[in-house]
């Protein structure tokens, strides 16, 4: 196997800047209710990988605590979005964003 | 060794991400969901964040997506219509988010040109002992903070599921 030089740390924060882009073209882009959910969750995501860089760059460990409560906020967040969806879903029968705009007229 | 893992599972997390945005029934993006996640816990691994790792497995793999897979199942949600974007979002879109995308990792490049190499090994901080030690010493308030916002969240989640609107 040939040895290949140690990654630096950038190309961890340039990954994280891809996820979060992609995010919030999913959060953009997406029709269903849920799919733009799950693309909130990727930007939580990216932005932990991010703590947990610069955690690893200043040797301290404040990092993985805050990315630790991002996904206790995120955990939170998912349970309270799922109830509002499934509300929704009652009421009105449908998961597309643009069929939901009382608030338009 | 840990270079080509980068590599590996940085593609998977990044193809993963593509196919959530891409696909058209949640279901399929849930489940690439479920892969960026697990991606990002070997990387975060090799990061030396082992607590941080094994948490995104469980509460993170495991639980939230668990979570999201029900209520897809429950709702039986189907593919996603075509609905008309307006011509602006389908032909400039794409291209803005790119240069987005190519501002922030010039941005991060220029604003921190001196950072370490990462070696798997080197600094092993984020075992759960140190994680325990700092989250019940420095960070109690916040800790306690959370723990009464957790209980809200679920207490919340009870009340929206049951009550009926009108």
């Amino acid at each position: 196997m040939p040895h290949l030089p140690p990654v630096p740390l950038s190309w961890y924060l340039v990954l994280s800047a891809i996820l979060f882009v992609l995010g919030v073209a999913g959060f953009l882009y997406r029709k269903s209710i849920i799919t733009v959910f799950m693309s909130i969750e990727l930007m939580l995501n990216a932005v932990n990988l991010s703590f947990v860089s610069f955690s690893y760059q200043l040797r301290r460990i404040d990092g993985h605590i805050y990315s630790f409560f991002v996904m206790v906020v995120a955990a939170a967040e998912a349970a309270v979005g799922l109830a509002i969806i499934l509300t929704v879903f009652k009421n009105r029968g449908t998961l597309q964003i643009d069929e939901v705009d009382s608030m338009k007229r | 060794m840990d270079t080509l893992l980068f590599i590996v599972f940085a593609i998977v997390a990044v193809a993963c991400a593509l196919n959530l945005i891409l696909q058209s029934h949640p279901i399929s993006s849930a489940l690439s969901l479920i892969g960026v996640m697990c991606s990002l816990a070997v990387l975060y691994l090799l990061l030396g964040a082992e607590f941080i790792a094994m948490a995104q497995m469980i509460v993170y793999g495991g639980a939230v997506m668990v979570l999201f897979v029900f209520v897809i199942m429950l709702m039986n949600a189907g593919a996603e219509k075509r609905s008309g974007k307006s011509w602006f979002a389908q032909f400039a879109g794409p291209p803005l988010l790119v240069l987005f995308a190519a501002v922030l990792a010039f941005l991060i490049l220029r604003a921190v040109p001196k950072l370490r190499t990462v070696e798997f090994g080197t600094w092993v901080g984020g075992t759960a002992e140190h994680i325990g030690q700092m989250l019940f010493t420095e960070y109690l308030l916040p800790f306690e903070v959370i723990s009464i916002l957790i209980l809200i969240a679920i207490m919340g989640a009870v009340v929206l599921a049951s009550k009926e609107i009108d």
